[in-house]
């Protein structure tokens, strides 16, 4: 099976402080990670390239620090990375990312599987992996929590079968393959990069692809690509009026029930 | 981009009943849609429901598109997002709202993909730019810490998704009058590439932590698994469904549906209750947008008296009971109350 891997490289936020006057939080020297609900999708991948064989790609888009979640895919133990690199991919929004994107997937040949985190820990959006499988045309799983059964294509079509995660229950769906899934965190226990795939990692290739290299025009990506525009940035502070209350447990008790009372809450 | 007009919202459904979001929506789209000066129209997709629409109409709808088709019967992305993107080229509207829930974040990414036009997940605040008439929406990022207010300036239709219960639903007034237009479409709209296969209910308790009027959430600091029974009491008794943190859902005290933060769901119950959590910045992530935080923890420097309404220091072990104990004697006497 050839599986790609998108990856996203985000802040820590183990490493987000909140500044206690001002309540806001402090960005400065927070180093970047690989998006934590990426590492479900490059395990995923693993088990399934262990069960079927194959090869897995992992593709990132944005600056050389980017470098660095790739990296940490290639220690798990991803065979190939690819950075997607140009000043003019910056300021791209989800479907000007997600365009991007898909051009390299194209570029980079045929996948059987996509496999995406949820969403990615800072914008949180969740969009570009489903636009993405949109913009290719290929069935989109999202919320899988299970993959059941995989069938890679040999002479009749591929198929796969998944449980997803709804707000009503575990939903079993199958489809044809090529397929993009975006999977959630109760899918996998992701593995801890071994010693050895963490030296290969950091001496391994990370191939470059710049604006040029693919089917796009500078209109089609980052800022100029991008339907939607962030006309404002602010930071909220933490602010309730809290009754804070250190009574015996019966008196605290009582207090818990006025409270919901008085709110109507029982 | 002048022949787009009119606010949209994507109504959901399930088994046939309207899903309380379709109204939450219907009150924020109520509210742009007076703003321009432009019509409110919902859409229902599904099957059977023919009767439901009206419905849609007494929540503030002046007009309703409804497509009804043995394959909208369950959400399917194929026949969902053709009739979608079909009646969006169509009758060309303004802004579309929908909810982000798992079909509502699968749906509109892929319309915005088909469509080429913008779309802003999440949102918590939606306004009309007075000079421009164009959509405001503003969201947080980065675990919340970060608001960021977005447009979409040439591009139609402008679209957006926000939280379940990030709103009250507007009110049913059964003098409102509109209409019901059934859309029909040539068979291949309706064709999928999906099979789907059935739906699983996990566990006796509810998951639905993300619709829920209270959660109540379970931290480290209850101590053992065996504790969750007095949470799950403590949910019951208040109507609720059970939450966790993630060090509780890690420890596989709790199956992952429940957690709430940064990696799991994002609420905004009415009440959030949170028993033994201290608050790193990845729960506070998932829950900040409560109307109102209850939260008990022995450390009173603990985070999460930062987002508490009532913040109470003890120890869980004692207060816990006790509350459960109060409560039941509390709705005891509710004479002619809900059921034991």
């Amino acid at each position: 099976m050839r599986i790609l891997v998108p990856l996203k490289c985000v802040p820590d936020t183990d490493e987000i402080r909140i500044d206690e006057t001002t309540g806001t939080m402090v960005r400065k020297g927070i180093p970047g990670i690989i998006n934590p609900l990426d590492l479900y999708a490059v395990e995923e991948a693993l088990r399934l390239k262990e069960r079927h064989s194959g090869r897995i790609v992992a593709l990132s888009m944005g600056p050389s620090t980017a470098e660095e979640a790739l990296r940490e895919g290639l220690s798990m133990g991803v065979d190939q990375a690819v950075l997607l690199i140009d000043e003019r991919f910056a300021g791209s929004d989800t479907w000007a990312t997600a365009n991007t994107l898909s051009k390299a997937v194209r570029k980079l040949g045929d996948f059987d599987l996509i496999l995406c985190g949820e969403r990615a820990t800072d914008g949180e959006t969740g969009q570009v992996g489903p636009e993405l499988g949109a913009m290719l045309g290929i069935p989109l799983i999202t919320y899988v929590s299970r993959i059941e059964k995989v069938r890679p294509a040999r002479r009749e079509t591929g198929w796969i079968r998944c449980q997803r995660l709804t707000e009503e229950g575990y939903q079993q769906v199958e489809a044809p393959l090529p397929a993009l899934l975006t999977v959630v965190k109760e899918i996998n226990e992701p593995r801890f990069p071994t010693f050895q795939g963490k030296l290969a990692a950091r001496r391994a290739e990370i191939q470059r692809l710049a604006l040029d290299d693919l089917d796009l025009t500078p209109e089609e990506t980052g800022l100029q690509g991008s339907p939607t525009r962030v006309v404002k940035v602010f930071y909220p502070t933490l602010t309730r009026n809290t009754t804070m209350v250190v009574d015996p447990p019966e008196k605290a008790v009582e207090q818990i029930i006025a409270f919901l009372k008085e709110n109507g809450l029982v | 981009m002048e022949s787009y007009k009119g606010v949209w919202i994507i109504a959901e459904q399930w088994n046939g009943e309207l899903k309380q979001v379709s109204f939450e929506l219907l009150a924020r789209a109520r509210k742009l849609a007076g703003k321009l000066g432009e019509p409110l129209k919902a859409v229902l997709l599904g099957y059977g429901i023919q009767e439901v629409a009206q419905k849609l109409i007494y929540h503030g709808a002046d007009k309703v598109y409804l497509v009804d088709h043995p394959n909208l019967a369950q959400f399917d992305p194929d026949p969902y997002a053709n009739c979608l993107e079909q009646l969006v080229r169509d009758e060309r509207p303004s802004i579309i709202v929908a909810s982000a829930t798992t079909s509502g974040r699968t749906l509109l990414p892929i319309l915005a993909a088909r469509l080429h036009t913008g779309l802003t997940a999440d949102c918590t605040e939606l306004d009309i730019e007075e000079e421009t008439g164009i959509l405001l929406q503003t969201r947080p990022t980065i675990g919340g810490n970060v608001m960021a207010t977005i447009k979409t300036p040439n591009h139609r239709p402008q679209m957006a998704t926000v939280r379940p219960r990030s709103c009250k639903p507007s009110r049913r007034d059964t003098s409102r009058t509109g209409e019901v237009v059934v859309k029909h479409y040539p068979d291949g709209v309706f064709t999928s590439r999906f099979k789907l296969l059935g739906l699983e209910k996990p566990e006796k308790e509810g998951i639905n932590i993300e619709e829920a009027d209270v959660v109540v959430a379970a931290g480290k600091g209850i101590g053992k698994p065996g504790a969750l029974q007095g949470i799950r009491e403590l949910a019951r008794l208040l109507g609720g469904t059970v939450g966790a943190s993630r060090t509780v859902v890690d420890l596989g005290w709790i199956s992952y549906p429940h957690q709430v933060g940064l990696s799991g769901k994002t609420v905004s119950p009415r009440l959030y209750f949170a028993c033994g959590i201290s608050g790193a910045i990845q729960h506070l992530a998932g829950m900040r947008g409560a109307e109102l935080v209850i939260a008990i923890n022995k450390d009173p420097r603990a985070q999460i008296f930062k987002v508490a309404d009532l913040g109470v220091v003890g120890d869980l072990t004692e207060i816990l009971p006790r509350l459960v104990q109060r409560l039941k004697v509390l709705k005891g006497n509710n004479a002619g109350g809900e059921e034991a």
